[in-house]
This record gives structure tokens, sequence and C-alpha cells, in this order.
């Protein structure tokens, strides 16, 4: 059974890899034109805009979901009234699909009717917030309503680590008479590491992922403003009938994903058996 | 109410210090922006559109109306048909149901086989598994839809419903495997000298063990296969499209004036089988999203 999986995977894997290094546009074709899918890849402007688009996305998008995710969980920490009722709140947007939220937000956010609309009306004419129809914001707009859906995650994560943290640790401190936020930053942050590296790679797994919310909030626009690379390999594979470029940009894509986290997961495993021994 | 298991709080008595005053103003409001969009969805959602177009969001109804509701459910236009979502509702309810038991039962075989009785090669089966975890899911879309077309599976539920068994395997495998991993060993060396085979030690021995992660496995898979977008948007076709993928037509292909109201219902209704699986299941939700984190 397993083995199944494994020739779906690599299966599809070297497929993809092989159609990667062919002219093939509809259909797949078997001749073979070595790296020329790459390098019309890398000349592609859109193809570009979508790399620099994910790597801007992907900084705000993972920085925003750790820091938002870490205050939260450092003041519920805090010994608060209401926790159950808090860390319900800000976690629910996760349960949700990203095509739901970012459809909510498209409404908040929409100029006619959003929240331009409503400061306008209380009187504040010269009022704007218009960065979803506009080129230069719009990303903004969606490293916005997907950290409002995901930083609940690295709350929840973060809180159990938190959790962890023997009180002793606490009283030592305070004994010492350490400022609070330097207990934070020298000896908890780094006790948090495994949860954090855990949010990191949650989070950098839908950073590549990236697609529905865009669909739903922006489909790409303004003009190509928020494109990026997961959708412009569904388009060239399914709108454009380009499946060689589509390939070699996932094995781009595939490639960048096991830099990033590769080396991360072996650190965090190696970690992981010498706590065990 | 959703509770994470997490140790008692010790609570200290106190005044209502500065410093206090800050935690609780930074959480109120941090609790406000998490619930504004909520907020919005559901006045919206029971507005006529005449008050809707006086344009302020935030304003309570003046004279609610479930009629958007009735919309949404019975006569929204999901692209070219007009028959609301509640055909989407089923399909993603005939998708996310097979598809997660069928995940749950491949990811209990495979974790248990890699943890006792480890086939030979079960670490690269296992190292390959994981690089499964990872790949982005465009690299294994073309050769799907062709490998599916090929056995006449595509655009059907039962391909749609191998798709997501596919994508699930290598996270349910390592849930599935870490828990059993966990396990005594002895237990299953005793089970193996009173005679049992592969089979029997799993339905008779592991199985009745394993009911904390089926309810984890359970949690995640509905809750990713309720909400995946791009899998149904491929792989399910025009007869079996999920509602996300409904969704998502109802809102961006409508001509005319948009019926907000109907839109905002559309997505709640979407919504609410994961959001009513986290606020009825509380902490197991938490587990199995930190679960779902691949763990070493």
């Amino acid at each position: 059974m397993a083995l199944t999986v494994v020739v779906a995977y690599v299966g599809t894997l070297l497929w993809t890899a092989r159609v990667s290094v062919s002219s093939a546009r509809i259909f797949p074709t078997g001749d073979f034109v070595g790296l020329g899918q790459y390098e019309r890849l890398f000349r592609n402007a859109r193809w570009l805009l979508s790399l620099e688009n994910l790597a801007i996305y992907g900084v705000l998008f993972i920085l925003a979901c750790l820091v938002v995710g870490f205050l939260l969980a450092a003041f519920i920490d805090q010994k608060v009234m209401g926790e159950g009722v808090l860390r319900t709140v800000f976690l629910y947007p996760y349960a949700m699909s990203f095509v739901a939220t970012g459809l909510v937000w498209q409404w908040i956010l929409n100029p006619e009717l959003g929240i331009q609309r409503v400061m306008r009306r209380l009187g504040f004419e010269d009022f704007t917030f218009d960065w979803i129809v506009d080129q230069d914001n719009a990303l903004y707009t969606i490293v916005l309503a997907t950290v409002w859906q995901a930083s609940g995650l690295v709350m929840a994560l973060l809180l159990s680590g938190l959790r962890g943290i023997d009180e002793e640790l606490w009283k030592a401190a305070r004994i010492d008479g350490i400022p609070t936020w330097r207990v934070y930053a020298s000896i908890v942050l780094p006790m948090l590491w495994p949860a954090l590296s855990t949010a990191f790679m949650l989070l950098a797994v839908m950073v590549v992922k990236l697609f529905d919310a865009v669909v739903a909030m922006t489909q790409g626009g303004p003009g190509t403003a928020t494109e990026v690379p997961a959708k412009f390999i569904m388009d060239y594979l399914f709108g454009r009938a380009n499946i060689g470029l589509a390939s070699a940009a996932s094995i781009v894509l595939l490639v960048t994903v096991l830099a990033v986290v590769a080396p991360l997961y072996y650190a965090r495993t190696k970690a992981v058996q010498r706590g065990l021994k | 109410m959703a509770d994470i298991a997490l140790p008692p709080v010790r609570r200290k008595r106190g005044g209502m210090t500065p410093a206090r005053l800050g935690v609780y103003v930074f959480l109120v409001t941090a609790a406000l922006f998490f619930l504004v969009p909520l907020y919005v969805m559901l006045v919206t959602s029971v507005k006529p559109m005449a008050e809707i177009r006086l344009g302020n969001l935030f304003a309570l109804p003046l004279a609610p109306t479930l009629a958007p509701w009735d919309s949404a459910w019975r006569t929204a236009c999901t692209g070219l048909e007009c028959e609301g979502i509640r055909g989407g509702f089923w399909n993603s309810v005939w998708i996310t149901l097979p598809s997660m038991v069928l995940s749950i039962a491949i990811g209990a075989v495979n974790g248990y086989a890699l943890s006792f009785w480890r086939p030979r090669g079960a670490s690269l089966l296992f190292a390959l598994l994981m690089m499964g975890a990872f790949v982005p899911a465009q690299v294994m879309l073309y050769p799907l839809v062709r490998a599916l077309a090929a056995v006449e599976l595509y655009s059907s539920l039962p391909g749609i419903v191998l798709v997501h068994v596919i994508f699930g395997m290598p996270t349910m495998t390592l849930l599935f495997r870490n828990y059993y991993a966990a396990l005594p060993q002895e237990l299953f060396k005793a089970a193996r000298i009173d005679g049992g085979g592969f089979w029997r030690i799993f339905f008779e021995l592991m199985l009745p063990m394993s009911t904390p992660v089926i309810v984890v496995a359970a949690i995640m898979q509905v809750t990713n296969i309720w909400n995946d977008f791009l899998l149904g948007l491929v792989f399910a076709g025009s007869d079996h499209l999920p509602m996300t993928v409904q969704l998502n037509n109802i809102i961006n292909t409508t001509t005319g004036e948009r019926l907000y109201n109907v839109n905002m219902a559309a997505t709640i209704l979407t919504s609410l089988v994961p959001l009513a699986l986290y606020f009825l299941s509380g902490r197991w939700f938490v587990r199995g999203i930190a679960a779902g984190a691949v763990k070493g």
C-alpha cells in the first residue's frame, strides 16, 4: 500500500521533472530541450514578478504571524480572566478556509462599501484606504487577511510552549531583578525554539501554497500586482496550456521549498533525537 | 467553548495595576480585531440590499431578514446554474467523508507497519513520505490529472477522493507512526509470541488503543478536506464541485449587482462545518493542528 503512494509521489515528481525538460505545450512530448523551459521561465516577467511577490509576502507574513502570535501568547500567559474565550476568539479564523476569509476581507477592504466608505460617512471626507485596488499596496492586504487567519495558530503553538516553562524560572528572574522583557528575550524565546521552528515550518508551507486567498481576494490583480507562483503554474497548466513551462516552474518551487525547509527540519529532528537520549 | 489542554493556571489575587490594565487593553483590542470580520459577515448576511447600499459596514441591521440565507442556500448562481450552495454542501460532505475514512485507515496501517514491522527499506520509504509532506501540490497536479484520466477517474467523485487520500498520506502516516512509536514494543512482541499475525494484531490490539489519535486525525482531515479549494477545482469535475469552489464562483462570477448579503450568507454556510468542529472539539482541534506540524 505504501508502495503505491511512493509511486504516486516519486512517479509524479519524475514525470514533472521530465516534462520540464521537454517542449511540451498542450500534450506531453518525448523530446528533450535541455534547460530551455527554465531559461524561458526566468525571462518571463510575470514569473519573476510572482517570485518577487512571494518573497515579499513570505517575509511579511511569517514575521507578522510570529510577532502577533507571540504577543497574543505572551499576554494570554499573564494569568488573565477569560482565557478560554480569548483563545477561542484568536484561533477560530484558522478553522475557516482561505477562500472564505479572503472573501470576507475583500468585502471589508472594498473602498466602495468597506472601511473607507464608513470613515468617509463619519465625516473624514479624505480618508483613503483603497489598498486592495492599488497596484502598489494590494499585496499587503493579502498579508493582512492571511495573518488574521493564521496568527492564532502560532498563538496556540507558542502558548503551549510557554506553559511548558517552569514557574521557578520566573521566580528566580524576579528575585534577581531582571526586567521582564529581558527574561523573554534571553531566556524564554530560546526555550521556545521547538515551538517556534514548528510554527515557522507550517507558515513556510502556507506561503508556498498561497493560492486560494489570492484567487478569492484579488484574482492576481489589480493588473498583475498580486501574482504568485502557485497561481502562475495553475494558469499555465490549465489556462494557457503550456505544461512544459508550468512543470519547470513547479520544479523551481519544489527546490525552493526543500532548500528552506530541509535544513530546518533536519536540525529539529536532530534536536529531538538528542532530547530523547 | 474551545479549551486547549494546558496545565491549570494558578491564579494570583491582586489589584488592577496599570500594567494589568495594559494587558487587558491589548487583549481586548486584539480580540475585537479578530471578531470584526465575523461580525461584519453576520450583520451583512441579514441586511436587505437597500441597507447595504447605505454603506455602513458596521451598522446593525434595521430590518433583519433571513432571505439572503435562503437565497444563498437555494437560488444563488454558482456559475451557470442557479440552485444555491446546497449542492456544493452535499458534494463537500460526499467528498470529505470517504476521503477522511480512507486516509485515516491507510495512515493507520502504514504507521503501524512502519513502527512495528519495519519492512525492508522502511526508513527510505519514510523519508520519501516526509518529503511528500513538503512537495508543493503543483508538482503533482498535472501528472495526477493524466493518470486519473487514463483510468477514467478524472472529474469523478472516486477521483477526487483518491486525490485527497494521496495528499493526506504523508501527514496521516506520520501521525500514526509517531503515536505507535510511543507504545511499548514489548506489547507487540508478546502478541507475536501468542501467534498474532499482521492484521490480527492490528485489529485486535493496535486499533482499540488508537482512539485518541483517530480523533485527532479525523479533525485534521475534515478541516483540511472541507476547506480545500485547489484540489476540488482541478479534480472534482463540474458535478462534484465542493462548497469552497462554488462559493468562489458565486462571488466572483456574478454579473450585475453584487448581492453582498447573499455572498456573506454563503460564506458563513461554507464555514459552518469546520467552525462547528472547532467549537465542539476544542482542545482536540488544537492537538490536531499541532500534530499536523510535522513532528520529528
